[in-house]
Formats: structure tokens, sequence, C-alpha cells
């Protein structure tokens, strides 16, 4: 039973919220946004479960004494600060909590995604060799959708702005449309192998 | 001649590092000043809410963190600065974590300029767990899935929230976001269902996927990246971050194209090279 | 020093200590990188204790709404997991989720995407204008031919595989465009982070 009644919860809660959306009755609503509401608690759980398992797999580390345990100290420490000054004196502006998010979290957050900026354009350089017509489409079409959207491409040709709009409303717009169409396919096909109980991966191995 | 070539393909991506470094600082400080059109997404964007009649109830929801805040944060102060000039009222949702803190600074800091007052005029609802869920369960009910604010003040002792039930309640939704959950989920989810206005400013990255839902009129409006959102700082007035960072945004594609077409021209030309060699 | 000059340089610090690791990695990048970990760990369950287990479970639960005790049985389950003899408790939450995911995604794929979709592309072959008229057959035949290259079911030739090279032509411009948009985002991120260490911390931009 230990994966059976699992599997019938799947199934109900699937068929249900699927139904949800053709049963126009009172009743039924009411228990489906209940339900939602539940979701979302026990979603919240499941974030503190992963926050668990991060600080279950760094102490076995620091037990292990790594070469890197320093920063793993480090690491649970932070942890443990912002958590406790967090729920103890709260998370409004102004508070110890929102001053270490804004001045520690918010800088290296951005600056790890500016990283990208540099990494694509060595990968740019490295890999984006013209082999095929379909590799020369691709950076043509590149080339013009990065130059067009910018305020230089209108400089260099008044019309460029409008040639590269051009370009996202029609070609583009088949392509994404027919990935966006398959893409629902897979979903829709997905979702019900998942609800019928075809699909079982997301329960783990016995 | 060959020398140079076989320099620039194996070319120690330190120095792309350095010239993509340069092509963005220089134009903050010697900037170019090139002047721009706005696109008819943004133009969408700016005339739905302008469409809205004053004083009504405008969803917006903030689904972004600080990963994303060159591109996304000038289009939330924007669209603050639109919605309060319009004396709209506004409700704030974030489905990311990182949001609300980043979101409430935006808020206020508009709300000191325009004089509006925090649970009259705007409310910030803060954070929650579930994505998809959240949308479906405030179709339902927003008090129910937001019982309080981001500061836990209870919605029923705010304000802007009476009369607000769910979504029918509302006059539109603006969405800003930066991947999942965000737009793509918003008009699977919510105008799909309850085919309620929908405009979205969203991270460059996302927003070619995106142009197929503003050619169907799911979205009413959209922004893309930093572009989208200096084109509509120009629409609303305001010179902010995005305006200022389209001179560096300018050079440093020009960088990159620099760097794909000598790339390929010494791949190119080294492989006939060494073709005549064999020769 | 006020406690946001102070922020402010412990920020572009930490941002200097981030960037470093361009040249190479480095002690200075890992201790950022750590503290970063532990911070957004602690933070986040801080923000979700405020923002949903008190408004959304505690307070109901103390104030006589029993059925709260569900979900908060349910969320308790997935703390199962750490233990092997028991850990078959937390299948009955994760069913639950996945359940409830399922059905929504069947739902939105299908309302917001496929059918909505499928009605943008039926578009009228003579739009009015030359223009119009052209860009319509471009995207009728471009998602025809597209939707003609997922379909692999069949094997891609004669009349067949033509109609599927086309459809890579178009998706190839698709992933073209994608890929100067993903340029613009990435470059803007920089922007950002330079206008940070040359404006707030540095305050060398000119006004």
């Amino acid at each position: 039973m230990r994966k059976e009644v699992p599997l019938i919860i799947t199934f109900l809660a699937g068929a249900f919220f699927i139904a949800d959306y053709f049963v126009p009755h009172t009743g039924f609503s009411h228990i489906a946004e209940t339900i939602n509401g539940w979701t979302i608690i026990v979603i919240t759980f499941a974030y503190v479960l992963g926050v668990a398992n991060v600080t279950r797999v760094n102490l076995d580390y620091i037990q292990r004494k790594g070469k890197d345990t320093p920063y793993k100290i480090i690491l649970l420490i932070c942890l443990l600060f912002m958590m406790t000054v967090g729920i103890v004196w709260g998370i409004a502006e102004g508070t110890i909590f929102d001053w270490f998010f804004i001045n520690i979290y918010v800088p290296m957050q951005s600056m790890m995604f500016a990283l990208l900026a540099f990494y694509i354009a060595s990968a740019a350089f490295r890999a984006f060799r013209i082999r095929s017509t379909q590799a020369a489409l691709l950076a043509i079409t590149a080339v013009l959708v990065m130059i067009g959207r910018v305020p230089i491409g209108e400089a260099i040709w008044k019309d460029f702005s409008n040639f590269a709009e051009w370009i996202m409303n029609v070609p583009q717009l088949a392509g994404k449309r027919a990935i966006l169409i398959g893409a629902a396919l897979g979903a829709i096909s997905t979702g019900l192998k998942v609800i019928v109980g075809l699909e079982r991966t997301h329960l783990g191995a016995d | 001649m060959k020398k140079l070539l076989e320099f620039i393909n194996n070319l120690d991506r330190r120095w792309i590092f350095l010239f993509i470094g340069l092509a963005v600082s220089l134009p903050l400080f010697f900037p170019l000043g090139i002047d721009f059109t706005v696109s008819h997404p943004v133009q969408g964007f700016y005339d739905t809410i302008e469409k809205v009649p004053n004083g009504s109830k405008i969803l917006m929801s903030c689904d972004y963190d600080p990963g994303s805040l060159p591109e996304l944060y000038p289009m939330t102060v924007a669209a603050l600065e639109q919605m309060f000039r319009k004396d709209l009222k506004v409700i704030v949702t974030c489905l990311w974590p990182a949001g609300p803190p980043v979101v409430e600074r935006a808020l206020n800091h508009m709300a000191f300029e325009y004089k509006k007052e925090k649970g009259i005029d705007f409310v910030n609802l803060g954070f929650k767990e579930g994505r998809e869920v959240v949308m479906v369960s405030m179709g339902a009910s927003i008090p129910n899935t937001f019982p309080t604010d981001y500061n836990g003040t209870p919605v029923t002792q705010i304000q802007i929230m009476q009369g607000v039930t769910n979504f029918k309640d509302l006059a539109m939704i603006v969405n800003i976001s930066a991947g999942y959950p965000g737009t793509k989920e918003w008009v699977q989810q919510v105008q799909a269902r309850y085919n309620i206005d929908l405009v979205s400013g969203c991270t460059a990255v996302s927003a070619p996927e995106f142009y197929p839902y503003y050619q169907t009129g799911q979205l009413k409006g959209l922004l893309g990246g930093m572009k989208g959102a200096a084109e509509y700082e120009k629409l609303v007035g305001v010179m902010g971050l995005g305006t200022r960072g389209m001179d560096a945004q300018s050079v440093s594609h020009l960088t990159v194209f620099f760097f794909i077409l000598i790339g390929n021209l010494a791949y190119f030309v080294l492989r006939a090279l060494k073709g005549k060699e064999v020769k | 020093m006020t406690a946001e000059a102070l922020g402010v340089w412990l920020g572009a610090g930490f941002t200097l200590c981030i960037l470093s690791f361009l040249y190479k990695d480095n002690p200075f990048y890992k201790f950022a990188e750590h503290v970063f970990v532990g911070i957004s760990a602690g933070y986040g369950v801080a923000l979700q204790f405020h923002n949903v287990f008190l408004p959304n479970l505690w307070r109901p639960l103390i104030a006589g709404n029993l059925v709260m005790i569900v979900p908060l049985i349910l969320g308790m389950f997935l703390f199962a997991r750490f233990s092997a003899r028991v850990s078959w408790l937390s299948r009955w939450s994760i069913g639950l989720l996945i359940g409830i995911y399922s059905g929504i995604a069947i739902i939105g794929f299908g309302s917001g995407d496929l059918v909505a979709q499928i009605h943008g592309n039926l578009l009228p072959l003579w739009g009015g204008d030359y223009l119009t008229s052209f860009n319509n057959w471009i995207l009728c035949l471009g998602l025809i031919a597209c939707l003609v290259y997922f379909f692999f079911s069949r094997e891609h030739k004669g009349s067949f595989g033509f109609v599927a090279r086309v459809g890579i032509y178009f998706l190839m411009i698709s992933f073209g465009a994608s890929f100067g948009y993903t340029v613009m985002s990435r470059m803007s991120l920089l922007i950002g982070r330079f206008y940070y260490l040359y404006g707030d911390w540095l305050h060398i931009l000119p006004q």
C-alpha cells in the first residue's frame, strides 16, 4: 500500500482540479479553494525541508573535515544568523534582516547573474561558427535582432528597429508558437500520465 | 598574418572579458545620447494602463528577484509612476521569495514622491509559495490567499482591500516577471480563465516566447528587457536606469557582434590557409 | 560612517569578490559564495515563516480552525524523508502536490497555450493589404512547417522532409532571435552592476 495510496491521492487530486475548471458549482469551488490553501502550506514545508537538507549535508561535510570546512562553517553561521534575526526581529524595511538582504544578498545575486554577460560573449566568440545554412540563419538573425533592438541600430538605419520588430512578430513568432503548441501537447500528456499513474518517478524507488 | 589569425583563434577569454567590461563601462562615463523609438508592444503596455479609469484597483504581481533587477526594477518604478499619476490603487503581490523587500522599496519611494498612503493607495501583500496554485487560489479569494500584507497587517484592516474578493474586482493585472512562475503562468491560469486584461514586463531572455501571447491578445502589452524599460520610461516621461543604460547596451552589442565576426573570419581564413598548405 | 554607507561598501566588496571569479577561482569568491548560500537559505526560512506559516497556518489554527491540522500533518510528513523507516509517509504529501500541479498544468496548457495559440494562427490569407497578407502566409506556413518537423513518427524524407527542413529554418530564426535577446538580457545585468559600483559606491558617474 506504500505506493498505491499516494497514486490514488495523485489521481484524486489531479482529477478534482481538472473537474474544478468545468464544474461551476459553488460547493465544488469551495473545496478546491480549501485544498489550494493547504497546498500553499505544504509547499512551504517543502522549502524548509530543502533548507534542512542543506544544513544536514554541510554538517556531514564538517564532520568529515573536508578541505572546504571553514567555508561550510561560514555558510551555516550565515544561515542560522539570517533565520534567527528574521524570525525574531521581523522582516520589514529598516530591520537588521532587511539590511543584510539589501546590502549582501542583492549585490551578490545581481553580480552572479551579471557574470553571464562575460560568458555569453566568450561563448559567442568561441562556439559561434557558421558551418552550415542553418547556423548562418541563426547567426544572421541573432545579429540583426541584437543590433536592431538597441538605439545604435536606429542610428545606422532608421528602420532597423522596425525590421527587427518584424522578425520578432512574424518568422520568429511562427517558430515560437510551434514550440508552445508542442510543449503544451507534451505537458498535457505528461500530466495525464502522472494522474493515471503511468508516470511514477516522483514517488521514488521502493 | 597567420600568426595574428592563430592568436585571435586561440584568444584567452580573459581578454574578451576585459573588452566587455570596457564596452559596458565607457558609455556610462561618456554617454552617446542616441535616440530611439517606441515599439508597438511597449505602446500597448502604456495604453492599456492609460485606458483604466482613474481610481480603479490594479493587481501588480512582481515576480522577480535581485538577479533581474537592472531589467525589471526600472519597469516597476515606471509602472508605479504611471499608475500613481492616474490615482490608480495598486495591490502588489510577489511569487518569487526575494521579491518583496525590493518591491517594498520601490513602493515606498514612489509613494513618497506622489504622497500616496500605504493601505489606502497601495499595499504590498508580500510573498506566497505555490506558484500556479497561488494564482488559482487568488481566482477564488485574494484575501484568503493573502490574509495579511507583507508587514503582517490583516487585510480586513486594509482599506484598499475592501471590496476585493478575486480578479473580477480588479481592472487589470500588471505582471513584472523574471521567469517561472511568471507571465506564462499568469496567461495560462488567470488570463485564460478570467479573461482579464494582462500586460507583462519581462526579462529579454523570456520576451521572444511571449510574442505569440501578444499576437493573440492574451497580453495587451509587453516590455522586453532593459530596452523595453527604456521605451516605457520614454512614454511615462522619466529618466531611469533603463534609459541611462541604452548607450552601454548599444556598445556592448556591437562588441559581441565584433567578436562573432572576427572569430568566424579567423576560423575560416585559417582553415583556407591550412587547406592550401596541405595541397 | 552611516549604516547605509557601510552597507554600500559591504555590497561593493562582495560584488568584487564575485567578480574576481572571472580571473580564476579564489578564496574571496569561495567565501562570498558560501556567505550568499547561507544568507539566502536563512532569508527564505524567515520569509516563509512570516509570509506563509504565521498568516496562513498558525493564526487560523490557534483561532479555532482545526481543519488546518490537515496541511500541518501533510507538511510534517515531508520531513519523514529523513528516516528510512517512515520515509514512505512523505509520498502522501508529494502525491498530493504532484496531482494538484498536474491537474492545474493540464488546464493551463490546454486553454492558455494549445487552444488559444491555434486559434491565434487561424489568420485570413488575404489580410486587406499585401504586407499583412504576406505576414499571415509566413505565420501559417511557418507554423505548419515547424509542426511537421516535430512529427518524428514518420521519416523526414521526400516532400515531408522538405517541409520539415523549412520548419528547421523557421526554428533557427526563432533561436537566433532568442540568442540576440539573451545577449541583451545578460548585458543589461552587467550594466546594472557597473552602475551600482561606479554610481552608488564610488560616486564617479556624471549626473
